[in-house]
């Protein structure tokens, strides 16, 4: 592609588009050098991912980013530097971890800062994808949402329960944004895709390549020999895109650029986007040379339009105790000992709030033995030391810690059933307790038909920052 | 994984054996094996089937995928996650240590 993407001009079909993706993450960090080797390859566009389901629902339930402030601004600054003198659009999706409106804000108000620092003349735009339950509503009335699996139907209580919900965007409202003349496109919640998929489309190039380039890209160097390297570049044609890592000393084999399609998808071959479908299983994988990777056959199948919805609620309040046992006669019998705590646990909050099972939950885990596998652990070597994590869920945060208080003279002194005295066991805390705060849990994973794929977001151009 | 002696386990046949979630309600596995040799052994039809999987990780067996994948020697396995992401039963936020199963799952007595 040539000349300035910039200032309303209209769509034009260009030979090619290239994109540079300096990481799978926003705030993750990378080196400048990607950054200036991915503008001398001629980049048109940089692309870039703020978030993710992927560290639970507490980001979304809570609307804060996992991300630390700091990082995010260390590397918005070179990207909005990089923007500047390339005078490319740079789109981030996603911001703030979970694309709620709190999250595109908290990134908005970096960027304004920083291009007010820099003195730099870009025009941001904000683009909100965060739901309300009674829009929803209507939706749900009219028989648009539909689940996936694994789940069933949705319910108005199911969505009004939720403490945030935001809808996953395609390229069309970013495509828009771009088109009104922003330079900088900060997204809510976006697929993962949509950010890199964007201007090639814009562009006119075809859909198949276009989307399968992004998927490649949007883990930052995960598709290269050495996914701890920062940076990918892919340029996308009219007859496929070639694909190669930023950081020089790092390689995009076929192999490796194939087995990105497995990564974090349930189906390695077909993927849903708001559009349509990205279709890979007759896609063919080269190698230009030992960097440079060549993939063509993708197709993509226009659909229904439609979002997905993610939500996530309040589950409890938690509180957490942690003690460790290294005597080896308990450690002998650590299961024994573990049902034991787990019961005398139920019996005194019973005998002294007057709570009954249905009124709070606990999880006993014995990291060293088989906290992370449990039940489905094939190990069966005797642990040396363990650590016993108690995490108590109820209706408030008073009544979470008084469990754990109750629990804890057991963690410090249960014996097992065959010992006539008391140990004392080994908490590496005081006080032993810690409060976690509310607890959150993912609960849609629907999607809505549209009539159109903007309709369910908000397109704010701001004012022009130029000094 | 021992670069000698007999195999034993899928593990060592493999280059890598991992698992994550595939967004919130899914996780999925994928085994990398090393030659096609290696290949053939695993993903022939009836050792890795939705029945074993679903006993080594307490599932029903007709909500697991599986993706045999010659062209890169991997066998790919997805099904929903057994414990809702971030609740109080989850003792693995992004299902990343869920390979382990499946790795030291024994190899059939061909060697």
């Amino acid at each position: 592609m040539t000349g300035s993407y910039l200032r309303n001009e209209e769509p034009v079909t260009h030979d090619s588009v290239r994109v540079l993706v300096p990481s799978g993450m926003l705030g993750s960090g990378f080196p400048p050098e990607i950054i200036e080797r991915g503008l001398d390859l001629g980049a048109d566009v940089i692309a870039l991912d703020g978030g993710s389901t992927d560290s639970g629902p507490y980001y979304l339930g809570t609307g804060t980013a996992k991300t630390t402030a700091a990082a995010v601004s260390r590397d918005l600054r070179l990207l909005l530097r990089a923007a500047a003198t390339a005078r490319i659009p740079l789109i981030i999706g996603s911001c703030g971890t979970s694309g709620t409106d709190s999250g595109v804000d908290w990134v908005a108000a970096m960027t304004r800062e920083i291009l007010a620092e820099e003195n730099l003349g870009l025009r941001v735009a904000t683009i909100y994808s965060e739901q309300q339950a009674t829009d929803l509503k209507k939706h749900l009335d009219q028989g648009r949402i539909h689940p996936l699996p694994p789940h069933g139907d949705l319910d108005l209580a199911t969505l009004e329960s939720c403490t945030h919900i935001v809808a996953m965007m395609g390229h069309e409202p970013i495509v828009e944004a771009l088109a009104a003349g922003a330079d900088v496109v900060l997204a809510g919640r976006a697929t993962d895709t949509a950010l890199a998929a964007a201007l090639p489309l814009m562009a006119g190039l075809p859909a198949g390549p276009a989307w399968h380039a992004a998927k490649i890209v949007e883990c930052g160097a995960q598709c290269t020999t050495d996914p701890r390297s920062s940076g990918v570049f892919a340029t996308i044609d009219a007859t496929g895109f070639t694909i190669e890592p930023l950081d020089p000393a790092v390689s995009c084999t076929p192999t490796s650029v194939a087995a990105h399609m497995l990564y974090e998808t349930a189906d390695p071959f077909s993927m849903r986007e708001p559009a349509g479908t990205l279709m890979v299983a007759d896609a063919t994988y080269r190698a230009l040379d030992d960097r440079r990777v060549r993939v063509e056959g993708s197709r993509f199948e226009p659909g229904p339009h439609t979002n997905k919805l993610e939500g996530a609620r309040i589950t409890g309040y938690e509180t957490m105790s942690f003690t460790a046992i290294r005597d080896p006669h308990i450690l002998g019998q650590i299961t024994t000992w573990a049902q034991l705590l787990r019961r005398v646990t139920a019996d005194r909050v019973t005998q002294t709030l007057g709570l009954s099972t249905d009124d709070y939950a606990f999880d006993i885990r014995l990291y060293g033995y088989n906290a992370v596998l449990e039940a489905i652990d094939p190990g069966t070597l005797p642990p040396r030391e363990v650590g016993v994590m108690l995490l108590v869920s109820a209706a408030d945060q008073q009544t979470a810690t008084a469990i754990a208080k109750i629990a804890n003279p057991l963690m410090l002194h249960l014996p097992t059933p065959d010992m006539d005295y008391l140990p004392s066991l080994a908490f590496p805390f005081s006080p032993a307790e810690t409060e976690r705060g509310a607890a959150y849990e993912f609960v849609l994973n629907h999607v809505v038909d549209v009539d159109s794929p903007t309709a369910l977001f908000r397109i704010n151009l701001l004012e022009n920052t130029d000094a | 994984m021992p670069e000698t002696g007999t195999p034993r386990t899928v593990a060592d046949l493999a280059l890598e054996v991992r698992s994550k979630n595939a967004g919130p309600f899914w996780v999925t596995m994928e085994l990398f094996i090393r030659d096609s040799t290696g290949y053939d052994l695993v993903a022939g039809p009836g050792y890795l089937s939705a029945p074993v999987i679903a006993r080594l990780y307490g599932v029903a067996a007709e909500t697991i995928r599986i993706f045999r994948i010659p062209e890169l020697n991997v066998v790919k396995i997805s099904f929903p996650r057994p414990v809702a992401q971030g609740s109080l039963r989850d003792r693995d936020i992004h299902a990343g240590q869920h390979h382990v199963p499946l790795a030291l799952y024994p190899l059939p007595e061909v060697f």
